[in-house]
């Protein structure tokens, strides 16, 4: 059986359905293969969009999302992608064409050093250069993405390896991995020590981050939470870990985080920080966050404890396994007092999100985009004020429904995510919320979603400016530089030109019936939603404690 | 650099393409100092020791042991604390020799420090000695005088005293 062939059934064996990819000629024999099989392939317009995709699909699903891209600048175009996942843990196989073996190291047309360039953003990368490597590798490959902290593992494909033909019997397949064995149970002395400081405490909080999410470990979260009677805050990938409408689930802590949890973060006397990393966007200032907590952090990855912050009880082990244990072993603390006074400061900042305006308020948006969406609703978000604007006003309420682009923070991740995510789950409404910025990295993939027929409602939170960093430039430097778009496209005739219905939504109100109307018809739509670009984000400022946010811009100058 | 901030690192990986590039590739990411680093096979088909010495606090250190334990083809570290740890280096020396006198003055100091003459040329003598790291300095400030020619130096490998093994 030819290298290919070994190929496909390996990744049929581990449960691949999709593909994203985009094709080339060292990849020729692969795509004979693809052709015979019943894998369904997903042409795109860019291979960064394969891999954010693969990424959608993964984290919409919690299984392993594949991408292929073909040698030299395919493999490169593909590495945003790769970064992207790596940074977030999101499980996935890129699958990359390089030039037969022999020629490796002569500079071959389309020849890059794609095991090199993507061992810095990748958890792993083989080369295998065989067809009885290529069985070995798939099978670790996927074993690697998927357990301990997940992550991406490329497979560096030379042709020659696709097309040697072998009988895969006369061959000893190994896949032991002698490096490889994460740890899941945490130790047992270590969570007692824990427990006794939680059931000691007044004032206890949890901080979730994506890890919760990676773990499928929301109900037990909750069931901890409620069983003790501990608020819940949130990373930005931890959003949608716990309900951000239940009475513990206060929403998401750091730079533009919800005051309440950032007020909550101060105060506290306990943390138990699960599956975070204390990156420095959650964290502001380390030497000012937490200050009156003892910290417990648990984390499947021993390199992120104490890695930023200084832990006080580091448990090594996986989000699910570490909570049951708690739920186990946990006396109820105290927190009547606790959870009333931090209510009463949820009820006292709750932010403002009505606004009957024109321009629109991006908050009225979040607002009409709540109410036109169910709970199952996946949202994937770009980068920049649309995202920041999404994770502070939008509240999530399950997990892998809130999908976007956190410690890498690409430009161009929402609308090739909601792609992947849709593929994840066919049923479920999928809504890509953009700048007018991010959207223009990555539109044509709008003919991806045409040419699949894809139900995907993209809103692009349209203010004709590089949002974030304007904000930056208004706040900080007084100028505003390189970040305006002076003359944008038109967004509904654009996507007229992809075949895809585009609307233009100003006034408050439209962009709920927009959204509902879309949904109904499950037909894909391009929303431009005229915003109003002075609009700002609230923010600590680089270097403050958390509880030092600013939410008052009457200082900054309205923009021209 | 301060002395009490260096460490030996002994790291057991597998021998396989590109290893070395991964461990060396972490350092340079990550912001770590490698001050040498010396690599080679192990009694064991397939896994290879690589030694590396490094400058660092102490939480540098430990996110150093913990970031090279993710590399899947590490698959064992540890520090080697100085006092369980014997520590080599092997260094080729080519000195400028071109009288009787100075040749028989580099001989009787490369005896003293068990080196070796390896070579000889009417104006050089080149010399093969392995020890601790400090006898080879203050071998070679004996011998600066004549003039170095060439140095060759490995990195430093270690060992952990006593019965133990990594």
């Amino acid at each position: 059986m030819k290298g290919s062939q070994l190929l496909i059934n390996k990744l049929k064996e581990n449960g691949v359905k999709t593909i994203f990819g985009y094709p080339g000629g060292v990849l020729l024999p692969f795509y004979d293969a693809l052709y015979e099989s019943d894998i369904e392939h997903i042409l795109v317009r860019h291979e960064q969009a394969a891999a954010h995709a693969a990424d959608g699909y993964a984290r919409a699903s919690g299984k392993v999302g594949v991408c292929l891209a073909t040698s030299g600048p395919g493999a490169t175009n593909v590495t945003t992608g790769v970064a992207t996942a790596h940074m977030d843990s999101s499980p996935i196989v890129v699958l990359t064409g390089q030039v037969p073996t022999q020629a490796i190291g002569t500079d071959m047309f389309q020849e890059v050093d794609t095991i090199g360039i993507t061992m810095p953003i990748s958890k792993h990368n083989y080369q295998p250069r065989s067809p009885e490597k290529i069985v070995e590798a798939i099978d670790k490959a996927f074993y690697i993405a998927s357990t301990g902290r997940p992550g991406p593992v490329v497979l560096d494909l030379p042709r020659n390896a696709l097309e040697e033909e072998i009988n895969i019997e006369d061959y000893k397949i190994n896949t032991d991995i002698p490096g490889y064995k994460p740890t899941t149970k945490g130790n047992v002395k270590q969570i007692r020590k824990a427990i006794e400081v939680i059931n000691n405490s007044q004032k206890p909080l949890i901080l979730v981050g994506g890890g919760v999410i990676l773990a499928n470990a929301s109900e037990e979260l909750l069931e901890f939470a409620t069983l003790t009677n501990i608020p819940v805050c949130t990373t930005l990938m931890g959003k949608g870990a716990i309900s951000e409408e239940h009475p513990l689930g206060l929403g998401m802590i750091g730079m533009h985080g919800i005051e309440t949890t950032n007020i909550a973060l101060t105060e506290c006397d306990c943390l138990i920080a699960i599956g975070c990393r204390f990156s420095d966007r959650s964290v502001s200032n380390g030497k000012l966050f937490a200050p009156n907590a003892k910290i417990i952090q648990i984390d499947v990855d021993p390199a992120e404890i104490g890695k930023t912050i200084s832990i006080d009880i580091p448990i090594v082990g996986d989000a699910k396994v570490t909570l049951k244990e708690f739920i186990n072993q946990v006396e109820n603390p105290d927190t009547i007092n606790w959870t009333k006074h931090i209510s009463n400061i949820r009820k006292e900042t709750e932010p403002e999100i009505s606004f009957n305006t024109v321009p629109l308020k991006p908050q009225q948006c979040i607002k009409e985009i709540m109410e036109a969406v169910t709970d199952d609703t996946i949202i994937t978000t770009d980068v920049g004020q649309n995202q920041m604007w999404m994770a502070h006003y939008y509240k999530t309420k399950k997990p892998r429904t809130f999908i976007s682009s956190g410690g890498l923070g690409t430009m161009g991740f929402g609308l090739p995510a909601a792609i992947g995510a849709q593929f994840a789950k066919p049923e479920e409404n999928v809504l890509a919320i953009c700048g007018d910025g991010g959207f223009q990295m990555v539109l044509q993939e709008l003919a991806t979603i045409k040419e699949n027929d894809l139900p995907i409602v993209t809103c692009i939170l349209n203010n004709n400016y590089l949002g974030m960093v304007a904000q930056l430039q208004r706040l900080f430097n007084d100028y505003v530089y390189q970040t305006k778009f002076y003359d944008n496209p038109d967004f509904v005739q654009l996507a007229k030109a992809y075949k895809i219905k585009g609307e233009v939504v100003e006034k408050p109100g439209e962009l709920k019936e927009t959204i509902q109307n879309a949904l109904k018809q499950r037909e894909a739509t391009v929303i431009d939603i005229r915003i109003d670009a002075n609009e700002l984000l609230p923010i600590v400022p680089p270097g403050s404690a958390l509880n030092q946010m600013k939410k008052e811009f009457d200082d900054v100058e309205d923009l021209e | 650099m301060n002395k009490e901030n260096k460490h030996t690192i002994s790291i057991l990986v597998e021998n396989k393409t590109g290893v070395l590039q991964r461990v060396s590739g972490l350092f340079t990411r990550r912001d770590f100092n490698i001050n040498n680093i010396t690599v080679g096979k192990t009694a064991e088909p397939g896994l290879s020791r690589i030694t590396i010495t490094t400058y660092g606090d102490n939480r540098t250190l430990e996110q150093i042991i913990k970031q090279l334990n993710k590399l899947i083809e590490v698959i064992k570290v540890r520090e080697m604390k100085p006092e369980q740890t014997i520590r080599r280096q092997l260094a080729l020396l080519k000195i400028h020799a071109p009288t009787e006198q100075d040749k028989s003055e580099i001989i009787q100091y490369t005896n003293i420090f068990r080196g070796h003459i390896i070579d000889v040329t009417p104006k050089t003598i080149t010399i093969e000695i392995s020890g601790k790291p400090d006898n080879i300095n203050a071998l070679m400030d004996l011998l600066r005088p004549y003039g170095i020619k060439e140095t060759a130096k490995t990195g430093i490998t270690a060992i952990t005293r006593g019965q133990k093994t990594l």
